[in-house]
């Protein structure tokens, strides 16, 4: 069975800009992909073309192998959560979920809709507006508004940027564990790198409407093929042309120790982040670097002069 | 045709029938003759715009735009310190909002009779005078072009009061805080700092009770008494007793053109960027 | 200051309200005089009396239903089609009825209809006025719904159409339950300003189609009467409680 989601070539320009310029992609069937990168790299529009709000000015969206261009939203098996959710007010949560398998004369409507309901923990909440629900029941009214219609591929808009942080990480985990239960074909779309790492089965990192790398999230953290992707999903620091991650280094007081790359250096500053300590370090180089280091082994104070170590294994170079 | 293109045609449909093809037969007619049956008939000429200029008919035109002009004027004065009260309430701004728009929201003819049994020489107000005694005969405070002034601005007041209030809500508190802070008093405050500052709220509102009271109709035929002919009740004279319907459509074009003169103006003051 | 303002705001609101406050105190004068002398229902009772006034009434209540019957549709159709894509000719003339005098805009009608008889051979009647008031009713109603659109998130319908409904029914299903309290806010003001007109409706009106207006004018141009005293009480309350209505409609 080929990919689920294919896009060849695919292009979109608006009067005076390029928001999409020649991707291509390929979404295996049944994964959590996600498409990832700065405001403006034209992922929302990759998305909405996918969807079928805008249509390609030149290349192919294929659903199942068949390219579906020019069909309109409501003739694609693809479902979306807006990030707005954009519930319909006038209606309850039940008749929200309803609303898709009316419009398809779908049998079976109450038992369907009550599974949803089960699927996203809501039942007993169905008679409820959208008014008088809380951020997160509103989210996951989407979500079943959308699952219930068993799409090839569920397209997500930043679905978790409404919400506050801590709900934001206990979502992260319930969204992962629902597509690993419907099975269905997650294309999750955001700007935040460490939900894309933490929830993707693939990633896709885009920049001014390409796509720069394609990948797992180890393989795009750890070998990123250009400094835009490297810069983008992590820190970095740069030391004359290579890149090095901060947890990737050492902080010793003296020289040795088991990383084979040296550096000495003099502690301008430390920052206590609660889980961890970062320690700005100004290289003998001259370069200004991060360095992350774990609770027990923190204790330097600003002036003190050390020395940074590194694996080979950990450098990025790019051409 | 797509769906919206369907939902707009019967509005477009409407609007070419009972709005452009009138206003293209006005036109036509403007430069015909009057048939001796009061029908309209050739020969294709500009004599009814010439007929504009003779100091009759110039009389009118320039009466309307002094009795417009002085509607303008007395509105605005009137509310400006109106729409400042509002706006300063600390509460209630809604009620007092509804309440100057109410008496507009009634009829327009209600209305205009209302000032006839006011200022009548059997009226209320003369009525009133000669018995406490301050006059010993009636007031001749109808039929005339003061009646008519009187009665624009109470049909109109309404719209200067918006668009004023709308722009002193918008106005930062802190610039009046800065001129008091500076030494200003109050009046002067008002006069120097929040005046300049609403000329975009004085300018709708004025544009908006200004093109109205031009083509005014009802209100001079009503409380003009005849003697206060303005453009509207000069067009409608011709439309029907006098039955010269090229001359009357020559007056409403000239009219139209007047107004939308004024619009054109009021529209691109608009796009221009606030101070 | 704020002393001197209140105190003008007092007298501004007296100014405003009062020439309609001493109409309506006067409607319930024993005498057709100025000046009180008793508590009298007479005028109001002599209002239904009279059949120039009872038929003026129901023509203005018929022609005001049909027109806004048929200005709410088209008004409503029209606002929802310029919010998905502006037109600015269409736009534009709906402005300029609004702008254009009220003499200018009958006497053009009434050249169009005097203009369409002679192939058609019809008459002025009471459908010329219905026409008439669908003609500058329509950009009233297209204000009032393209306000309550500009509160409906395009997304809604997108989302509808995402979920497999087509533009009809995203119309349908979603946009237009969530415009209903504006399209009866807009029905309710098309009631009030056709019910009002006079000077189109004079203007296009047939010998048969006396509207409430016209009775009130002929009878404004006579001399002062309680009974106008009286009707315009009334009208000025039915119309109040409308768009009381309208107001509270347009918040839901």
């Amino acid at each position: 069975m080929g990919p689920i989601l294919e896009l060849r070539k695919l292009v979109k320009h608006f009067p005076g800009q390029r928001a999409v310029a020649d991707i291509s992609l390929s979404i295996p069937r049944g994964s959590f992909f996600s498409l990832v990168g700065p405001s403006g790299c034209g992922k929302t529009t990759t998305l909405r073309l996918i969807a079928g709000f805008e249509e390609p000015t030149s290349g192919d969206v294929l659903l199942n192998g068949e390219i579906v261009n020019r069909r309109k939203p409501y003739e694609r098996n693809v479902s979306t959560v807006f990030q707005s959710y954009a519930l319909f007010p006038h209606l309850s949560a039940r008749e929200n979920i309803e609303f898709g398998l009316k419009r398809h004369g779908a049998p079976d409507i109450g038992r369907r809709v009550n599974q949803a309901l089960e699927l996203v923990n809501l039942t007993g909440k169905e008679s409820r507006r959208p008014a008088q629900l809380s951020g997160g029941e509103r989210q996951r009214v989407a979500l079943a508004r959308s699952l219930v219609l068993q799409p090839d591929v569920l397209l997500l808009d930043e679905p978790l940027a409404a919400l506050d942080p801590k709900l934001r990480k206990q979502m992260r985990l319930e969204l992962k564990a629902m597509q690993r239960r419907v099975g269905i074909t997650f294309l999750l779309v955001t700007h935040d790198q460490e939900e894309a790492l933490s929830m993707s089965d693939q990633l896709a990192v885009m920049n001014e409407g390409k796509v720069e790398q394609v990948g797992s999230p180890e393989d795009v953290y750890l070998r990123p093929r250009s400094r835009f992707v490297a810069g983008f999903l992590g820190a970095v620091n740069w030391i004359g042309g290579i890149g090095v991650r901060p947890e990737a280094m050492t902080v010793a007081r003296s020289p040795g120790g088991e990383r084979s790359r040296q550096s000495p250096g003099v502690i301008t500053g430390s920052t206590f982040l609660g889980d961890c300590v970062q320690v700005q370090v100004r290289l003998s180089g001259g370069e200004d670097i991060v360095v992350q280091v774990s609770r027990a082994s923190a204790g330097f104070a600003a002036g003190d002069a050390v020395h940074i170590g590194w694996d080979p294994g950990d450098e990025m170079s790019f051409a | 045709m797509n769906l919206r293109s369907w939902f707009l045609f019967p509005a477009r449909l409407w609007m070419a029938a009972f709005f452009a093809a009138p206003f293209a037969i006005v036109l036509a007619y403007s430069f015909l003759a009057r048939g001796p049956l009061g029908g309209v008939e050739q020969p294709w000429a500009l004599e009814n715009y010439r007929r504009l200029f003779d100091p009759l008919y110039l009389e009118i035109l320039l009466r309307s735009f002094l009795v417009a002009g002085a509607a303008t004027a007395v509105c605005l004065v009137l509310a400006f310190p109106a729409a400042l009260f509002i706006a300063r309430a600390s509460r209630h701004k809604n009620l007092y909002l509804q309440l100057v728009m109410l008496p507009f929201w009634t009829s327009f003819l209600v209305r205009t009779y209302a000032w006839i049994f006011l200022l009548r020489e059997t009226g209320l107000i003369n009525t009133a005078l000669q018995a406490v005694g301050i006059i010993h005969t009636p007031l001749p405070l109808l039929y005339n072009t003061g009646a008519v002034l009187l009665g624009l601005v109470y049909g109109y007041l309404p719209f200067m009061v918006l668009p004023i209030y709308a722009t002193l809500e918008r106005l930062d508190p802190s610039l009046v805080e800065a001129a008091a802070d500076l030494g200003a008093r109050p009046v002067s405050t008002v006069f120097r700092v929040i005046l300049p500052l609403t000329k975009p709220g004085i300018v709708a509102g004025s544009i908006l009770v200004f093109i109205p009271c031009l083509g005014a109709y009802l209100t001079p035929d009503l409380l003009g008494g005849g003697r206060t002919v303005l453009v509207g009740n000069l067009v409608q004279n011709q439309f029907t007793s006098a039955r010269d319907w090229p001359f009357g459509s020559a007056v409403s074009i000239g009219l139209m053109a007047v107004v939308t003169v004024c619009l054109w103006v009021f529209l691109r003051r608009e796009s221009e960027p606030l101070a | 200051m704020k002393r001197w303002l209140a105190a003008y705001a007092v007298a501004f609101y007296a100014f405003l309200h009062l020439p309609l406050a001493t109409l309506a105190v006067f409607s319930f004068n024993s005498s057709r005089f100025t000046v009180w002398e008793g508590f009298s229902l007479d005028w109001y009772r002599a209002i239904f009396r009279d059949p120039q006034i009872v038929e003026g009434t129901w023509n203005s209540i018929v022609i005001a239903l049909w027109a806004t019957a048929i200005s709410t549709v088209i008004g409503t159709l029209c606002a929802y089609g310029l919010w998905k894509r502006g037109s600015r000719l269409l736009t534009g003339s709906l402005y300029l009825s609004l702008v254009t005098p009220e003499i200018v805009t009958g006497i053009s009608l009434l050249a169009l209809y005097q203009w369409a008889f002679r192939w058609l051979h019809w008459q002025l009647g009471l459908y010329t006025v219905v026409l008439a008031h669908v003609a500058f009713s329509i950009a009233y109603v297209v204000i009032v719904v393209s306000a309550r659109l500009r509160t409906v998130s395009p997304a809604l319908e997108e989302a509808a159409m995402d979920l497999g409904a087509n533009e009809w029914q995203a119309f349908w299903y979603v946009t237009l339950p969530a415009l209903l309290p504006g399209i009866v806010a807009a029905a309710l003001l098309a009631v009030t300003v056709s019910f009002d007109d006079y000077v189109i409706t004079s203007m296009v009106a047939g010998v048969d189609s006396e509207t409430l207006p016209m009775v009130i004018y002929a009878m404004a141009r006579r001399g002062a009467s309680p009974v106008i005293n009286a009707i315009s009480a009334l009208i000025t309350v039915v119309f109040g409680v409308l768009i009381l209505i309208s107001e509270r409609v347009r918040e839901i």
